[in-house]
């Protein structure tokens, strides 16, 4: 038990030690996680991009595959 | 075909922006009262102690002077990117470095010589000594072509941004840095009765990099940020 | 003969596949980073005795010091990258070197933090102007600016080249600040601290140190791969590849 403690009292610096350890461990944990969360959201964004092209693809022209661009205006 | 020579167009362009800047004089004087404002803050601060005035105004005016710099380091590239004329001159025949070079010679002309015009008076105003002042102004000599310079590379980095007066201070701290330190040395060396050749000399060498290197570096830095 | 390296290269450089290659390796990286990080942090906190001088204190440096070496690795990696993007234009050198930037701004937020926490009990002082620690400080604003820089382009692209240009401005400037801030505190007789002491680093000590510095450069590769491969799907977002990650991953 005396031995923990002297572990964790770490001769009289523990306010110094734990704090610089927390910071690292603190700073690269969310420098891990940001990009996780970065990633699932750009995927759920591209899902729905497709989705959105699919839907668009069958109800606009259910008969063909490859779409050309059909927004020109009757020329006067 | 009849293509004007690089002299020619060099001294059109100087003349150009000298004019546009003539126009707006208005603007000219907003450093200068932004330097005097800030330096007559300092005693206020303070306290009015000579010998504590006398110790910090070299590296207050410095300070002051490149902060004012900063303050109009903005507007360098901006009207023209508004109006198109810098995308002409990108298409331009004569050489893009050579002529951002002048343009940044009339900036220089018109922000930082009326600062280092009235650096004497800031220097008075904190009692600097009589005998340092002629180093503090090679100093700003020195030291204020070399933040023009630096901060033009900067300033056409950004160019094709929106909101860029923060991140320009961000960007520009690192880079003036050695300038600062070396500027401010001097005149505090020559201040304490030391050599202050030294680090003119110094700055002198950086300036001539500078001036070599950072129109060039404008140059690509502004093909990048335009280049849509 | 030796056509195949720049083959490699040009193939590794294509997105689908440095996708899949980065996706392969980066769980090793991993979880390599974690075992030498696990060992080191053993070796550092446990089993390395009190250092006579500075006492448990010390112990700081088994973060502090690959932290710094990683800030200045990063930046290296950073500028070579950012070289590549600009001289070749390939995109993937433009991902690599504006994704190494978050992960270097953070490891030098580290090194500056525990630089200080460990110099207040040593030095008496959280913060002085040395040559280190102005030029670490600089160092974090080239990568602020570098990051800066990058997201206030409307463009990912344009943003990439512009944020490189100025990361090379910036590897140019950090040995001028270095001697210029030298070059100062002779001029003003700043606290003259020795940051080691003259006393030898005892192998007790060198190994958790080498140990973590490993882990630190595994851990980087994980987490820029983590990033790059995110960005590659943002950028390549309308491209088949990305089509079928992203349907293949849909059920997950």
């Amino acid at each position: 038990m005396s031995n923990v403690q002297t572990f964790f009292a770490m001769g009289g610096y523990a306010a110094y030690v734990w704090p610089a350890y927390a910071v690292f461990f603190i700073v690269l944990i969310v420098d891990t996680v940001a990009p996780r969360l970065r990633r699932r959201r750009v995927l759920r964004e591209l899902r729905a991009r497709l989705a959105r092209q699919d839907a668009r693809q069958s109800r606009v022209r259910p008969d063909r595959a490859s779409s050309t661009p059909i927004t020109t205006p009757p020329s006067l | 075909m009849n293509r004007p020579g690089l002299l020619t167009a060099c001294a059109a362009m100087l003349r150009r922006d000298l004019t546009l800047a003539w126009r707006r004089r208005g603007d000219i004087a907003m450093p200068v009262l932004y330097a005097l404002i800030v330096t007559m803050l300092f005693p206020f601060a303070l306290g009015p102690e000579d010998t504590l005035l006398q110790r910090i105004a070299g590296g207050v005016v410095l300070v002051t002077v490149l902060l004012a710099m900063l303050l109009a380091l903005d507007a360098m590239f901006s009207s023209d990117i508004e109006d198109g004329s810098l995308e002409q001159l990108v298409l331009a025949p004569q050489p893009l470095a050579l002529m951002l070079g002048m343009k940044i010679l009339a900036h220089w002309l018109t922000t930082a010589l009326p600062l280092i015009v009235i650096a004497p008076l800031l220097a008075g105003m904190l009692h600097l000594p009589g005998a340092v002042i002629p180093v503090l102004l090679l100093a700003l000599l020195l030291a204020t072509p070399l933040l023009s310079l630096l901060g033009a590379v900067l300033v056409a980095l950004t160019a094709g941004t929106r909101r860029s007066g923060m991140l320009l201070a961000l960007m520009l701290l690192p880079l003036c840095v050695p300038a600062v330190i070396f500027a401010a040395g001097a005149v505090a060396a020559a201040q304490q009765g030391l050599p202050w050749l030294a680090p003119i000399a110094w700055l002198g060498a950086a300036l001539v990099l500078a001036v070599v290197l950072a129109p060039l570096a404008c140059a690509a830095a502004l093909r990048i940020a335009l280049d849509a | 003969m030796s056509n195949w390296i720049p083959l490699w290269l040009h193939k590794l450089g294509s997105p689908p596949t440095f996708y899949r290659f980065a996706g392969t390796l980066r769980p090793w990286a991993m979880a390599l980073a974690l075992l030498l990080g696990a060992v080191a942090l053993y070796g550092g906190l446990v089993l390395a005795p009190a250092d006579y001088q500075q006492g448990e204190a010390y112990r700081i440096i088994f973060i502090h010091v690959p932290s710094a070496w990683m800030s200045m690795f990063i930046y290296g990696v950073m500028g070579v990258a950012a070289f590549i993007a600009l001289v070749w234009r390939i995109k993937l050198a433009e991902v690599v070197a504006m994704e190494s930037a978050p992960i270097g701004a953070a490891f030098t937020f580290i090194t500056l933090v525990t630089g200080s926490l460990w110099g207040k009990p040593m030095w008496g002082t959280w913060w002085t102007w040395d040559a280190r620690l102005t030029s670490e400080l600089v160092l974090l604003f080239l990568y602020l600016g570098v990051i800066g820089l990058y997201h206030a382009f409307e463009d990912r692209r344009q943003g990439a080249r512009a944020a490189a240009f100025l990361a090379i401005i910036g590897i140019i400037n950090v040995p001028i600040v270095h001697f210029s801030v030298n070059w100062w505190n002779t001029l003003h007789q700043g606290s003259t601290i020795n940051l080691f002491g003259q006393s030898k680093i005892s192998g007790d000590m060198l190994w958790p140190l080498l140990c973590m510095m490993l882990a630190t450069k595994f851990y980087y590769v994980a987490s820029l791969f983590r990033r790059v491969r995110t960005d590659l799907l943002a950028l390549e977002g309308g491209k088949d590849w990305v089509r079928q990650i992203a349907e293949s991953e849909a059920g997950q």
